[in-house]
């Protein structure tokens, strides 16, 4: 029933497509950090004029599919001739600069609002100590706040991860052989379906939960004082 | 002319959009339904069998699940046909994107009803029993009316990403809104305005859902006291 020899021989491709998932999410995943720590700041800012900005874009960017994302920034810019001309061009007609774009603005969106969420959590006591101790607002950023919401952000933040471990899917619809462009071409060059669509459900399983276990194995780092603690504890 | 008068052609797409969007969500209930009760069930086969499915769901991006249906679903159903003597059959995008959504949607809506359903104190079914009522009054009259109150964020949420996954039918061929902006880009080489466009429309659908689902939640919570801090 499976063709095996099928599956030995295009298994090397297999290993490129997940070569370049991987580095598509790499990359799109730590701008994605880099850019949403400063706009969940922002976000939980009492500034109207900083927090409105981010909530806006954060809904524009939630409330919209990234597939049209993708395709408005790969497809869609080349309609403005000014850009066309411009110097940065060359790099808007590569579509591996347009998924990291889209993937990364995307990933931001969201990962802001977990991160703004985690923020708000914050015990006021914590606050409200920093403060008495005279730190200087970045100070209170830097070694209060931002490490404990980033440890209550991380269960959420690793479903993010697999978000966007997914998502990279979508950009074999812009010409760049990852892992699922790569089983569409075997298939379309062999049609057999279960052989390739199969063993690339196998990939992305086994990415996704490796990807499960190492956000479980951080949050065993970081958030062990959150652990209840045993009932009956060993005689000393 | 607005949108060089593909704006109808684009509004036509929404229907399809919104039709694929809601026989999936209704698929995706039946299965949610399914599942939750087979998670609570006490029979072992039955929770195994449901851990498989959201696991397995879980795992997979919905893009490889569609193509392996649609695909993969298509040769198989095929070759039934053959050996029972049919002719060839066709699946349409229609019905593998319904299926599909539903079955993926399907697996995150029973981990909503599982918990809504937990969220219900124990007491409450117990006591409808102890009136005399069959398990199935104790169902509808009991546990489902304020399942709805506690499942429904979850369920936004469901709502939400699934309104936004079926722009990924377009790539199997569906003739939805993503597909029709696809076709007037290529026609009028403006493709950023109709990418724009359906973005728009994509925006207002999930605010309309949510200002509407907000409303629901807030309906069936009436007698519901908040913490006030």
């Amino acid at each position: 029933m499976v063709d095996w020899a099928l599956i030995a021989e295009s298994w090397p491709l297999y290993i490129n497509g997940l070569k370049v998932s991987l580095i598509l999410m790499a990359i799109s995943v730590s701008a994605s950090f880099l850019l949403s720590v400063p706009l969940a700041i922002a976000r939980v800012s009492p500034n109207p004029l900083l927090s409105k900005p981010v909530f806006l874009y954060t809904y524009v960017i939630r409330g919209t599919p990234l597939l049209v994302q993708l395709y408005m920034i790969y497809f869609g810019l080349a309609q403005f001739e000014w850009l066309r001309e411009s110097a940065a061009w060359p790099l808007f007609r590569n579509a591996w600069f347009c998924a990291w774009l889209a993937f990364a603005l995307n990933s931001t969106a969201y990962t802001t609002e977990i991160l703004a969420g985690a923020l708000r959590q914050t015990p006021s006591g914590e606050l409200e100590a920093a403060r008495s101790l005279g730190l200087s607002t970045f100070s209170i950023y830097r070694r209060i706040l931002l490490p404990s919401a980033m440890r209550r952000a991380l269960p959420q933040y690793g479903n993010e991860l697999v978000m966007v471990m997914h998502a990279t899917s979508i950009a074999s619809a812009v010409t760049i052989v990852e892992l699922t462009r790569t089983a569409r071409d075997v298939y379309y060059n062999n049609l057999a379906p279960l052989e390739a669509f199969g063993l690339v459900a196998v990939f992305y399983f086994v990415i996704t939960f490796t990807l499960v276990g190492l956000v479980k194995l951080l949050e065993g780092r970081f958030l062990k004082h959150l652990r209840p603690k045993s009932a009956d504890p060993k005689p000393a | 002319m607005f949108l060089h008068g593909y704006f109808p052609a684009i509004l036509e797409g929404l229907r399809s959009t919104l039709l694929v969007s809601a026989v999936s969500l209704a698929i995706a209930c039946v299965f949610g339904l399914m599942g939750a009760g087979a998670k609570l069930s006490a029979s072992r086969a039955a929770n195994i069998a449901a851990d498989t499915y959201t696991t397995l769901i879980r795992g997979l991006p919905e893009l490889v699940l569609l193509l392996l249906i649609f695909y993969g679903g298509q040769i198989l159903i095929n070759s039934l046909a053959d050996k029972a003597g049919l002719g060839y059959l066709d699946i349409n995008p229609f019905i593998a994107g319904t299926t599909t959504l539903g079955f993926i949607f399907g697996a995150y809506l029973t981990e909503t009803f599982r918990g809504a359903i937990l969220a219900i104190p124990r007491g409450q079914s117990e006591a409808g029993l102890a009136y005399g009522m069959s398990r199935g009054q104790v169902l509808r009259r009991i546990v489902l009316p304020q399942m709805v109150r506690h499942a429904i964020p979850g369920f936004t949420n469901n709502w939400l990403v699934m309104i936004k996954a079926t722009a990924l039918l377009s790539i199997i061929g569906l003739d939805d809104m993503v597909h029709r902006a696809n076709l007037a880009s290529a026609a009028t080489r403006e493709p950023f305005t109709f990418y724009a466009a359906i973005g728009g429309i994509y925006l207002a659908v999930t605010t309309v859902s949510i200002l509407l689902l907000g409303w629901v939640e807030r309906r069936f919570s009436l007698g519901v006291r908040k913490v006030e801090f």
